[in-house]
């Protein structure tokens, strides 16, 4: 069936809750109104009030209440409006949901998914088009997960809903709907901590993740026309991400283009190029370039496309590796 | 009570002799603590905070893991099986919202069974608190949030924490039925604490218990609490210990006597050392211990790190 992404989120709720009566939905406006977005839209209907939970209007207490969930064997996938409205719950997901599984040596693994829609290009208020995900990448416990299609989108989620650890799942908004793709009705959950190889190349790798791989995409077919065969890895799990898919593509290509959204000092991209420098120094032919975002709050939707990392500023990014 | 004093003074003459960590001492909470843990049966839910000896040992923690923990190792957080109690929380309130969590869960699956959540004054001023307790409000969750008002947040007096002329009155804001107790008198505590999980086991929402009590001791053993009040309220909160009002109690009631007494604390001490020799007897974490518990299985950037530490301590001999 074609679905958007949104719409393939919703099944992938739908059929989770229908598989698992421990998974249970929570969040502002998720009930009734089904999300400001849409993604939960029909499960109150379906499930009923009990298990699709319009909460008051407070992110800790979202997330406090969705690990004690977990503490009487429920699956809660608890939702953030807007990933810039996800900081009040810092602490009860960095303090809480990812370490309890350590401090408590595997008794209470705390598994709830958290979803939250993040990243630019919808033209939004402020604090609605911010791309933090480098924040939650440097916590120990914490998964986090980021889809770059509607397909993705549903078998990712599955698996973020099944995993026995605390997920930080994040709906790049501006692919919402941005495009249909054939979702299967019966998917399977997809892998996590395992990168996909999207496009094949022998040139260079370009790693990224989320709303930049149709960007990626589109940048790797102009780069074709001048001749030049990028290959694009889909990060897809950003923490702990597929180190072996990394180095494995950049060792048989030889250059490494890394771009994400957000702001380049101590984005993933900086860890993912050390850890190239690292371990395959001696196989690459250019260095390491990062094409991201600038280390700057994100303008207002007037001058938002001043910032934002589209198809040019990557098969840029690609020209200039391969001249150097 | 008593073997809650015991050990608690047992942990800070091992604090001072560097034996075990940083300790929040709970002298002077021992009605309080009891008091609360007291009514719990096997499937109520506890949530508790980091002053809670004399609650983990009334519900049946062993005390050489609470002694593990505060020596310097997790694996003195687990609870045995069976016992549905969560790890203590360090970072003050965040323990209030996940009890809620845990009545919305009971609610869900339809259990008849109580969620205790403690907490002390201080915590009342975190945002968590205030959340915590407003869901608990909304989704009439089965709880009992149990605030041990000692006065005292470190350095911080009540008169600083809140305008408030109780805390009590704070779930009332939320449609929660608020009382403030003597937190000396371990049966008032019991009586109000009891009555609240019986109201959560009926389904009938939550309840929240003040009880007044004082911080005998320092907020922890790195706190210095003669800097900052007054001897004489000290003294004045001596003269109300909890275990002398219930030992005049008992007597009163003519079950107490000085041999009894002296079966108590002997028993007391006895057991306080078996669980020092046992927590000490515990091996310290393992290189492996330390990686494995981060995720369900071992990612494989953690499994390079993991054999990074080992091939450093087998170069520098350790």
């Amino acid at each position: 069936m074609m679905l958007n992404m949104v719409q393939a989120l919703n099944q992938a709720l739908e059929q989770e809750m229908e598989r698992d009566p421990r998974v249970v939905v929570l969040g502002e406006d998720v009930g009734v109104d089904g999300g400001v977005f849409r993604v939960t839209e029909g499960l109150y209907g379906k499930f009923g009030g009990e298990r699709v939970i319009d909460t008051p209007l407070a992110e800790s207490g979202i997330i406090g209440a969705a690990i004690g969930m977990t503490a009487l064997g429920l699956r809660p996938v608890a939702e953030i409006q807007f990933m810039g409205f996800i900081y009040p719950a810092f602490n009860q997901i960095l303090s809480h949901a990812a370490r309890l599984r350590n401090r408590t040596r595997g008794r209470f693994p705390a598994p709830l998914t958290i979803r939250a829609p993040y990243g630019a290009g919808l033209k939004a208020l402020e604090h609605h088009s911010e791309s933090t995900e480098a924040l939650f990448c440097q916590i120990p416990g914490l998964t986090v997960v980021v889809p770059s299609s509607p397909a993705e989108a549903k078998g990712l989620l599955l698996a973020a809903i099944r995993a026995d650890d605390p997920v930080l799942f994040l709906e790049p908004s501006r692919l919402y709907r941005a495009e249909k793709e054939d979702v299967p009705e019966i998917l399977t959950e997809l892998p996590l901590r395992k990168a996909r190889i999207i496009r094949d190349g022998h040139d260079l790798t370009v790693v990224a993740w989320g709303a930049m791989i149709p960007a990626a995409l589109k940048a790797a077919e102009s780069a074709a026309g001048s001749g030049v065969s990028a290959e694009i890895l889909d990060l897809r799990t950003l923490s702990p991400f597929d180190e072996e898919a990394v180095l494995a593509s950049v060792g048989r290509t030889g250059r490494a283009l890394i771009v994400h959204e957000a702001p380049r000092q101590c984005g993933l991209g900086a860890e993912l190029a050390a850890v190239i420098a690292e371990k395959s120094l001696l196989k690459l032919e250019a260095p390491i370039l990062r094409v991201s975002g600038p280390d700057i709050t994100i303008p207002l939707p007037k001058a938002e496309n001043l910032y934002y990392v589209g198809a040019e500023r990557i098969a840029r990014g690609i020209r200039r590796l391969m001249e150097f | 009570m008593v073997l809650t004093r015991t050990a608690d003074q047992k942990a800070l003459k091992l604090q001072r002799q560097g034996r075990l960590g940083t300790y929040a001492p709970s002298q002077g909470h021992e009605a309080c603590q009891v008091g609360a843990a007291f009514g719990l049966r096997a499937e109520d839910w506890i949530f508790p905070y980091f002053r809670d000896l004399g609650l983990y040992l009334t519900i049946g923690f062993p005390l050489a893991s609470y002694f593990h923990y505060w020596m310097g190792n997790e694996a003195g957080l687990i609870s045995p099986p069976g016992l549905n109690l969560y790890p203590l929380s360090i970072t003050v309130a965040a323990q209030i919202p996940q009890a809620t969590g845990a009545g919305m869960a009971a609610n869900y699956l339809k259990k008849s069974l109580a969620v205790l959540a403690t907490c002390g004054d201080g915590a009342t001023s975190e945002g968590d608190f205030h959340e915590g307790l407003n869901f608990a409000g909304v989704f009439r969750t089965p709880n009992v949030f149990v605030c041990y008002d000692n006065q005292w947040a470190i350095s911080t007096p009540r008169s600083r924490q809140t305008a408030s002329a109780t805390i009590a009155q704070k779930a009332l804001a939320y449609g929660i039925p608020g009382i403030q107790v003597d937190g000396n008198d371990v049966l008032a505590v019991l009586a109000a604490v009891g009555e609240g999980l019986e109201r959560a086991r009926k389904r009938k929402g939550p309840s929240f218990v003040e009880a007044m009590t004082y911080r005998m001791g320092h907020h922890t053993t790195s706190d210095d609490a003669t800097r900052y009040r007054d001897e004489a309220e000290v003294k004045t909160w001596e003269s109300r210990d909890p275990l002398t009002r219930f030992r005049v109690y008992l007597k009163g009631k003519g079950v107490w006597d000085e041999a009894f007494e002296r079966v108590v604390t002997e028993k007391a001490s006895a057991d306080v050392e078996a669980a020092v020799a046992e927590a000490e007897a515990k091996p310290a974490g393992a290189p492996e211990e330390i990686f494995a518990w981060t995720f369900k299985e071992l990612p494989p950037r953690l499994a390079g790190q993991l054999a990074e530490l080992k091939e450093f301590l087998r170069e520098a001999g350790r």
